[in-house]
């Protein structure tokens, strides 16, 4: 780990503003994953920006009957919401699906959805690596693959993001709030959030540098069924092969977004027509285009039974 | 005291402490914290500085330059030993790859570097600061390509070819055959303490605290390493948190804390990072193995063939994991080949049952596809094939052998009779259920061991031996037998472990420990006894010790009065005569049962209830003995349905070397566990009677497990792990 120095934010807009002047600055939420790679050097922050002690953790409802949770609320509070367990229970269900409960007490919303990948080659420095050292290379191609991406990945990359969180956020439609250093807003679409690696897999969202992420919006419920359903090779405690988030409707119609296949939460609203016709239809959509390896082409497979499995599950 | 004659009836058949279900004596230091582990020995010297070991960057080549300047000016930076500056090393005689290496490269992570600094933090991060030059060559790394150049190994503990009748020709003749291969990949020990040493000099002297299972091993191979006289080095090792072999020898942190710490001029404690361990330390290697079985149709064996590839660096082991199928099961044709590649990825030694535990994940998945090529129930099949005389030799009998009954006991108690032959018979909600057992077997190996004793006016027994606890439960039943032989409660004896200045013992390995170590314990307080006797003038041979006290003809003394004057101090050690021991065979039997569930959808595994019944001697302690079988179920949960280190065949390294990427079970992967002991008692295997267990609990479990997912699914798998990649195609359709 590279020796750093450290400030505390006391607003939002002043966090943002002081990562832009500060060079090599990076914010901090719960540490979970920033630190883990800090200790590696795989991040080398010269500077961190303490933003968990901003008055971002409130959940709260919105004016259009959904709900805005702030940057900052744990991942365990954002789960045991009673708002969040009737109304987006597929939130919930995949939150507690993921890491372990100490984790989940100190991850944030956004630190959860800026987490980065799980590649083993992006976390061995000795290793070419395309998004650690942009133009080194990727060492996972023609390695071990396993884990590894199916859809969506380029020559460049093929790391997948291993957020469950986010699987659920893509299938709700949240929108990520931000302030940018200038103290301008926006929102951003969760869908347009993070970017697929092509040349640039160094480059993972459309954030600009110092912009903070400050709530994230859900609209108001859909209601349906909600069935998150993680798929690994030990019970608990264990990053996804693949994840199904889906939101199924009395008329057997609705959304499916799935993990653990692609750099970002894998939805594709054409192919998730199709769910009326069932699970192969809709993964025939969803990996229309898809490039898997020799190790990870099960994945095809086991979204399309898992998928089978979790519509019998919510229409039965 | 050398045991050359089978055991008779002695204070320890008295069972009033021996053989208890007692809580571990070393319990409450553990869980309040209070016990102190290499790394943590605050209680002793100076402040120590920290230092960092850096591992290679490439599996195969020549360091060409390192460019040390800016480490060297990062803050707190004390001192950096490189293969440059630490002088002449040796290596040590249970090493194969040199713990510190440069210029020449033998593996992935192999140490080239140690900084050391006033914190942990800025030894690591002027690690960071090191800038090494590369020149990488060729290596191989995959066994599979490699199998083909094997060799008869070198280094082996079995002979390479064993043959017993007309292998060939019963096979070929055989009315029911099988002929399949399998595979098992590299393991991780994964143990929960890293491997950690603090080392301080005095003059030449050296003090090692450390983490080692095998402290004589452990002084002599530093020395020989440091090219040091065998008596200027102290290891202390009181604390081990768990080893399952990759701490049975000196490691880098061992003989880098002490480079280091001459280089620094000051204590020096070195731990290895979680992401170092898989490449840096030792590994158990992964095999191919090929089973041929042949039987009449009345299902019994006529023919027996196992043959095992396994690689390992040069002058490395071989897995032997044909060593089982020399004795488990009879059959008059018999064969076994053992061969090595040439590998250059890192070393591979033992880990938990080295040769039994990958053998018989391959054995007993042929002995279930046997079982139904034949129409038999697997269980049956086994039984009808046991053997209470060594296959190879019938002379030669088996010293106590319960096979059978551990398979009866078992099969009642787990409900057996309700599994269905056919696979995918069974379905609860979204499970397919399926049964599945294996045999369990280990050898019964016994090591020299001493022991010294102490009495104290206070009646207080203080045991000194170098014997370890590695999470066993040594110190416990170390007491336990002091408590017996003495006659005192267990509260009056005080266990020292883990201190090359004690009497050297068995160690812990090999599940030789408990049995060896406890009989050295045995020897030395059968000394105690005389001379209290002869101290108190009690007639040695029929004098009582009980509750305290020296009884007979008529008269009791407490036992403390005969150190009034001054602390009386014996010590001795058990010697097995070979010629005895080995004149039957002495082994460990068990049978596992374990019900699966598999996701008709996701072919997830999930272990629904398992069963040990184990044989194994007298069980010292029916709770720490049934600790180390489900813990050693666990590990074979763990090796059946995920535990593979990911070889990258081009770049030659373990890929997923953390406890992230490398998974082992969790609680939520882990049903309810019963374990059985069946009662029995070997005099062959020494005056405690006793055999070991920590190792025969893991090995079958596999199989069971592998065999159970056949029954509920019909995916019969023959690589190891058994993922749901490998059962997914095979599964009914959906939809
Ligand atoms: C052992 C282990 C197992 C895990 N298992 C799982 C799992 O199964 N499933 C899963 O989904 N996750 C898993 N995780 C990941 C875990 O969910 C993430 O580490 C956690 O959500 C990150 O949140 P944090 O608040 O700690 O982020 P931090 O580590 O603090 O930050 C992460 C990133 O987000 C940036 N950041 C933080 N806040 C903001 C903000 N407001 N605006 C802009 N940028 C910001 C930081 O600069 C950093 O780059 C696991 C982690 C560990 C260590
Ligand atoms: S897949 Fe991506 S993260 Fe992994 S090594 Fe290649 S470039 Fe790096």
């Amino acid at each position: 780990m590279k020796a750093f120095s450290f400030s505390r934010a006391s607003t939002p807009a002043e966090a943002a503003a002081s990562a832009q002047r500060i060079e090599g600055a990076k914010f901090v939420a719960g540490g979970t994953n920033l630190l883990d790679l800090m200790k590696l050097e795989i991040e080398t922050p010269t500077h961190l920006i303490d933003v968990s002690k901003l008055k971002l953790d409130t959940i709260e409802a919105t004016a259009e009957g959904g709900l805005r949770i702030g940057a900052m609320v744990r991942n365990t509070d954002l789960a045991a919401d009673a708002r969040v367990r009737k109304d987006y229970a597929l939130l919930s269900r995949a939150l507690l699906a993921g890491a372990s409960g100490q984790l989940r007490n100190k991850a944030t919303t956004a630190g959860n959805l800026l987490q980065r990948t799980r590649c083993p080659y992006f976390y061995d420095t000795n290793q070419p690596c395309n998004k650690r050292s942009p133009g080194s290379g990727c060492s996972a191609i023609g390695g071990f693959t396993r884990m590894l991406g199916v859809v969506g990945v380029s020559d460049a990359c093929i790391a997948t993001n291993p957020s469950d969180m986010a699987i659920a956020m893509r299938a709700l439609d949240a929108v990520v709030e931000t302030v940018s250093p200038e103290g301008a807003t926006r929102a951003i679409p969760i869908a347009e959030l993070h970017r697929l690696p092509g040349d640039t897999p160094h480059i993972e969202t459309v954030l600009t540098p110092g912009e903070l992420i400050t709530a994230v919006t859900l609209p108001k419920p859909v209601g349906g069924k909600h069935v998150y359903r993680k798929v690994r090779d030990r019970a608990s405690y264990a990053f996804a092969l693949i994840s199904v988030g889906a939101i199924v409707q009395p008329d057997g119609s609705g959304r499916v977004a799935v993990g653990g296949v692609a750099p970002k939460p894998w939805r594709v609203e054409a192919a998730e027509k199709e769910m009326v016709r069932g699970a192969k239809a809709v993964t025939d959509g969803l990996f229309a285009g898809a490039n898997p390896t020799h190790e990870n082409a099960f994945k095809l497979t086991l979204v399309q039974r898992t998928l089978d499995a979790v519509l019998t599950e919510a229409r039965g | 005291m050398k045991f050359d004659t089978p055991a008779t009836t002695n204070p320890i058949d008295q069972l009033k402490v021996v053989g208890k279900p007692l809580d571990r004596v070393d319990g409450p230091l553990k869980v309040t914290g209070r016990a102190p582990y290499a790394y943590e020995r605050h209680d002793v010297g100076a402040k120590p500085a920290v230092g960092y070991v850096l591992g290679a960057g490439i599996a195969k080549g020549r360091i060409q330059a390192m460019d040390l300047a800016a480490a060297k000016r990062a803050p707190g930076v004390l001192a950096i030993v490189t293969a440059e500056n630490a002088g002449k090393l040796e290596l040590g005689k249970f090493n194969t790859a040199k713990l510190l290496g440069g210029p020449d490269i033998d593996h992935y992570h192999q140490a080239i570097a140690v900084v050391v600094a006033e914190t942990f933090e800025q030894a690591r991060a002027a690690a960071g600061l090191i800038k090494v030059e590369y020149a990488p060559t060729q290596g191989a790394f995959d066994l599979a390509s490699a199998r083909d150049g094997a060799v008869v190994p070198k280094n082996a503990n079995a002979p390479a070819d064993t043959a017993v009748g007309d292998f060939g020709r019963a096979f070929a003749a055989a009315a029911v055959k099988l002929d399949e291969s399998y595979t098992t990949p590299d393991h991780s020990h994964a143990m929960m303490e890293p491997h950690a040493s603090m080392a301080a000099w005095e003059g030449d002297s050296l003090t090692v605290w450390t983490s080692n299972q095998m402290i004589a091993w452990a002084a002599g191979d530093i020395a020989k390493t440091l090219g040091m006289p065998n008596g200027k080095v102290r290891v202390i090792s009181p604390y081990i948190g768990g080893g399952f072999g990759s701490k049975l020898f000196v490691r880098a942190d061992a003989v880098i804390a002490a480079l280091a710490a001459k280089a620094a001029g000051r204590p020096v404690k070195v731990a290895l990072p979680r992401p170092l361990i898989a490449n840096n330390t030792t590994h158990r290697p992964a095999t191919i193995q090929r089973v041929r079985l042949g039987a009449g149709s009345d299902g019994k064996i006529t023919a027996i063939g196992h043959e095992t590839w396994s690689g390992n660096l040069p002058d490395g082991s071989p897995e032997e994991a044909v060593a089982q199928t020399r004795l488990l099961y009879a059959g008059a044709n018999r064969m076994t080949a053992t061969r090595l590649a040439l590998l250059d990825l890192p070393e591979g030694n033992a880990m938990r049952a080295p040769g039994e535990a990958p053998g018989l994940m391959a054995l007993e998945i042929a002995m279930d596809e046997m079982a139904e090529k034949l129409g038999m129930d697997p269980i049956e099949f086994r039984i009808l094939n046991d053997t209470q005389v060594d296959p190879e030799d019938p002379k030669r009998p088996f010293s106590l052998r319960q096979l059978t009954e551990c398979y009866r006991t078992g099969a009642e108690k787990f409900g057996w009779s309700a599994r269905r032959a056919r696979t995918g018979q069974v379905r609860d909600g979204r499970w397919l259920v399926g049964m599945g057992a294996a045999s369990a077997f280990r050898n019964n190996l016994t090591m020299a061991s001493g022991a010294r004793v102490r009495l104290g006016s206070d009646g207080v027994v203080t045991v000194e031996t170098d014997m370890t606890d590695i999470g066993t439960g040594s110190y416990t039943i170390i007491a336990q037998t002091a408590a017996e032989m003495m006659g005192v409660p267990l509260e009056k004896v005080v266990v020292r472990l883990g201190d090359s200045s004690f009497p050297a013992s068995s160690g812990s390995g090999g599940q030789w420990g408990a049995n060896s170590s406890t009989a050295g314990v045995y020897a030395a307080c059968v000394k105690l006894r005389e001379a209290v006797a002869g101290q108190l003038g009690f007639d040695a041979a029929t004098a009582e010790f009980a509750d305290g006290e020296v009884r007979g003809g008529g008269k009791s003394v407490p036992l403390g009065d005969a150190a009034k004057a001054r602390e009386i101090m014996v010590e001795d050690k058990i010697e097995f005569d070979k010629e005895m021991t080995n004149s039957k065979q002495q082994s460990t039997f068990g049978a596992h049962f374990v019900e699966v569930g598999v996701d008709v959808a996701t072919a997830e595994v999930r272990i629904r209830r398992m069963l040990a019944v184990c044989s194994a001697g007298r069980i010292l302690n029916p709770k720490s003995a049934r600790s180390q079988v489900i813990g050693a179920m666990v590990m074979g949960a763990g090796a059946a349905l995920m535990e593979e280190l990911a070889v990258d065949k081009t770049r030659g390294f373990f890929v997923n070397h953390d406890l992230a990427g490398y998974e082992v079970p969790v609680h939520a992967d882990i049903p309810h566990q019963d374990v059985i002991f069946l009662d029995d008692t070997d005099p062959m295997s020494s005056p405690m009677k006793a055999k070991g267990v920590g190792e025969l609990g893991i090995c079958g479990v596999a199989a069971a497990i592998a065999n159970a997912i056949y029954n509920a699914s019909g995916a019969r798998v023959r690589d190891y792990p058994v993922t749901l990649d490998k059962i997914l195609d095979r599964l009914p359709e959906m939809g």
